[in-house]
């Protein structure tokens, strides 16, 4: 009796979980059983290997250029953001100044900014700086919007470092230029990948800032490039192509998950449980 | 070693000290506040850059947003503006009533902003909880499922709202012709354009993509519970469900509440998933789309500008509200 109340449980969760897994996958599933038919097919198997949908999302657009577009503002974003908040977090983790708290707290409320509070005053910005139509704008938008959660992720990660590390360089005559890179960045550099990790995936997900500042189609990053394929006519969406480009860019992400998924998961927690 | 047992500033001051500088410098009393006063002003010379970057990209910018509010800016003509104080908010002009606060489309899309905030956020918190419950336990290929669940919240939005969009499509969709086939409707149901459906799918899939963050919040606040009283509570035969009830759900309360925060705030500027999905139906029109709408399609800079103010605020005092309300402490001194 009791054996079968054990079975009937488990049988139960792997239902549970099958049915999570299918939620969350199935969606892509129909995207590449779509992106890999040419035209009329079944809904839910795999018929035929038709690449034309792909060679179309190259042809059509300059997909390739978006892609690099993407790349480069997502690792810009990374790069300046990162170097950025290293220098400020170890000043907010190791150094007691008066209005430290304030500060912190102020950093963290930019990230709760809606994007469209600043839309306006960045356009000006944008403009003034010459950064219209520029990848600029973006890397500059996404660096702003990525720092405060990268100072708070690093903050924490480096209370957590010894003092006793610190303290033997201070008294070997180190500068703490030389203790950031020479102690601090050997043990970081997890944090340096889960924080570098969520920076990348916002920069590579942005619309709004992406849809404002770039005009040229051989600017833009591919999110806007996505959204903006269309068909012939108002009523007829090239979905074929749509959801091969939406495979395209989906497949680094999803790598990037599988590789780094502790890590993300690391920085999502140490951002908000411990704040 | 030694050194680092003897208490910190002592052990800094001494070679300051010993050195002819050291006594010169007599005036700064002791060679501790010399020190430590070096170290913070090397603390802030590290924070200049966050602190310009951010007055200057996030400050800045949304100083001229809520000055460009008071002006008839337009986006062809930003410069030669003349401030008009409240005109844009509200005036009233031969009779009638004018400006964002008198725009029923305003008040239309700050009520399915609400909507979509509330509906969204306190179904994904049920479903995290239930997803983090699951994760929790031990089972073969947990790692695999754990990733799967990240997929949806790593992909770009846009990309997730095609996705949908093409499945719940009303003629070739996947989503109707499923539920044709287990006869829960009787005829295709155009999804994203009805109005009776259109803000519930835009829900369904801002939880689909939503719901991983909040599993992974909740799922390591349970990892962080200490075990005995499960234990106990076992060894006492209370029945789970209880005990879900009784101690775990008290117990992560707090990470559940923070994590909701961050669910809020996004929720609040919802734009890129209605943007792509029903783009500029009024029936689904955000805060933010509004107030975008305003500023680049129509080009009014500073009755945009007007809105995108309106739009900080709401978020800013919803969730002031909100922390208020659950009485959430945002600690930034711990050093711990």
């Amino acid at each position: 009796m009791k054996a079968l109340k054990r079975r009937t449980g488990q049988v139960l969760f792997a239902l549970a979980v099958l049915a999570l897994l299918i939620y969350t996958i199935f969606p892509f599933y129909i995207a590449i059983l779509t992106s890999l038919q040419g035209g009329e097919g079944s809904f839910y198997l795999l018929q035929d290997f038709d690449f034309s949908n792909y060679v179309s999302v190259f042809r059509e657009q300059p997909f390739f250029l978006n892609i690099l577009n993407s790349a480069l503002v997502s690792f810009g974003t990374v790069a300046i953001s990162l170097l950025i908040a290293v220098t400020a977090s170890y000043a907010l983790a190791r150094v007691h100044f008066r209005g430290r708290t304030t500060l912190l707290l102020t950093v963290l409320g930019v990230s709760m900014f809606p994007q469209v509070a600043v839309l306006s005053g960045m356009f000006e910005l944008v403009r003034l700086l010459g950064l219209y139509n520029n990848l600029g704008s973006l890397v500059l938008s996404y660096t702003v919007f990525s720092l405060p959660f990268s100072v708070w992720i690093l903050t924490t990660f480096m209370r957590g470092i010894p003092k006793d590390l610190e303290e033997a360089a201070i008294v070997d005559g180190a500068t703490p230029w030389q203790i950031i890179t020479r102690i601090f960045m050997p043990v970081l550099w997890p944090a340096l990948v889960t924080t570098g990790l969520l920076a990348f995936i916002g920069a590579w997900n942005e619309f709004m800032f992406a849809i404002t500042f770039i005009l040229s189609n051989e600017q833009r990053t591919v999110p806007v490039a996505i959204s903006m394929i269309s068909g012939g006519s108002q009523y007829e969406m090239p979905w074929g192509p749509i959801m091969a480009a939406s495979v395209i860019v989906t497949v680094p992400l999803i790598l990037l998950v599988l590789v780094f998924q502790r890590k993300i998961v690391e920085g999502l927690t140490a951002g908000a449980v411990k704040g | 070693m030694d050194i680092s047992t003897v208490s910190g500033p002592q052990a800094r001051s001494l070679p300051v000290n010993r050195s002819p500088r050291g006594a010169l410098q007599g005036k700064k009393r002791t060679g501790l506040s010399g020190f430590s006063r070096q170290r913070i002003r090397t603390a802030w010379l590290f924070l200049l850059p966050m602190i310009l970057g951010l007055a200057c990209v996030a400050g800045w910018p949304l100083l001229r947003t809520f000055y460009l509010g008071f002006t008839d800016s337009s986006l062809s003509n930003l410069d030669g503006a003349n401030f008009i104080g409240f005109e844009n908010y509200l005036v009233y002009d031969q009779g009638e009533w004018y400006g964002i606060l008198a725009d029923s489309l305003w008040w239309r899309a700050v009520g399915n902003t609400v909507y979509i905030t509330l509906l969204s956020v306190s179904l994904e918190t049920v479903l995290g909880v239930l997803v983090a419950l699951i994760l929790h336990a031990k089972f073969p290929g947990r790692g695999l499922v754990r990733a799967a669940i990240l997929i949806p919240w790593a992909i770009p939005t846009v990309v997730s709202a095609k996705m949908w969009g093409w499945m719940l499509h009303d003629q070739y969709g996947v989503i109707n012709d499923l539920l044709m086939s287990l006869h829960l409707i009787s005829s295709p149901v155009a999804w994203t354009v009805n109005p009776d459906t259109v803000l519930g799918t835009i829900v369904a899939v801002d939880v689909w993509k939503t719901t991983p963050f909040m599993a992974l919040l909740t799922l390591a606040a349970l990892q962080m519970l200490p075990k005995d009283c499960y234990e106990a509570a076992r060894v006492d035969g209370i029945h789970p469900i209880k005990v879900f009830f009784k101690v775990t759900l008290p117990l992560i309360k707090p990470a559940l509440v923070v994590a909701v925060v961050f669910r809020m705030l996004d929720a609040l500027r919802i734009f890129d998933l209605i943007y792509i999905l029903t783009s500029n139906s009024e029936d689904t029109m955000s805060i933010s789309i509004y107030a975008r709408q305003q500023l680049i399609d129509f080009q009014q800079v500073g009755y945009g500008s007007a809105a995108s103010t309106l739009v900080f605020l709401l978020v800013f005092g919803l969730t002031l509200g909100y922390i208020f309300a659950t009485r959430l402490k945002f600690d930034g001194s711990g050093d711990h």
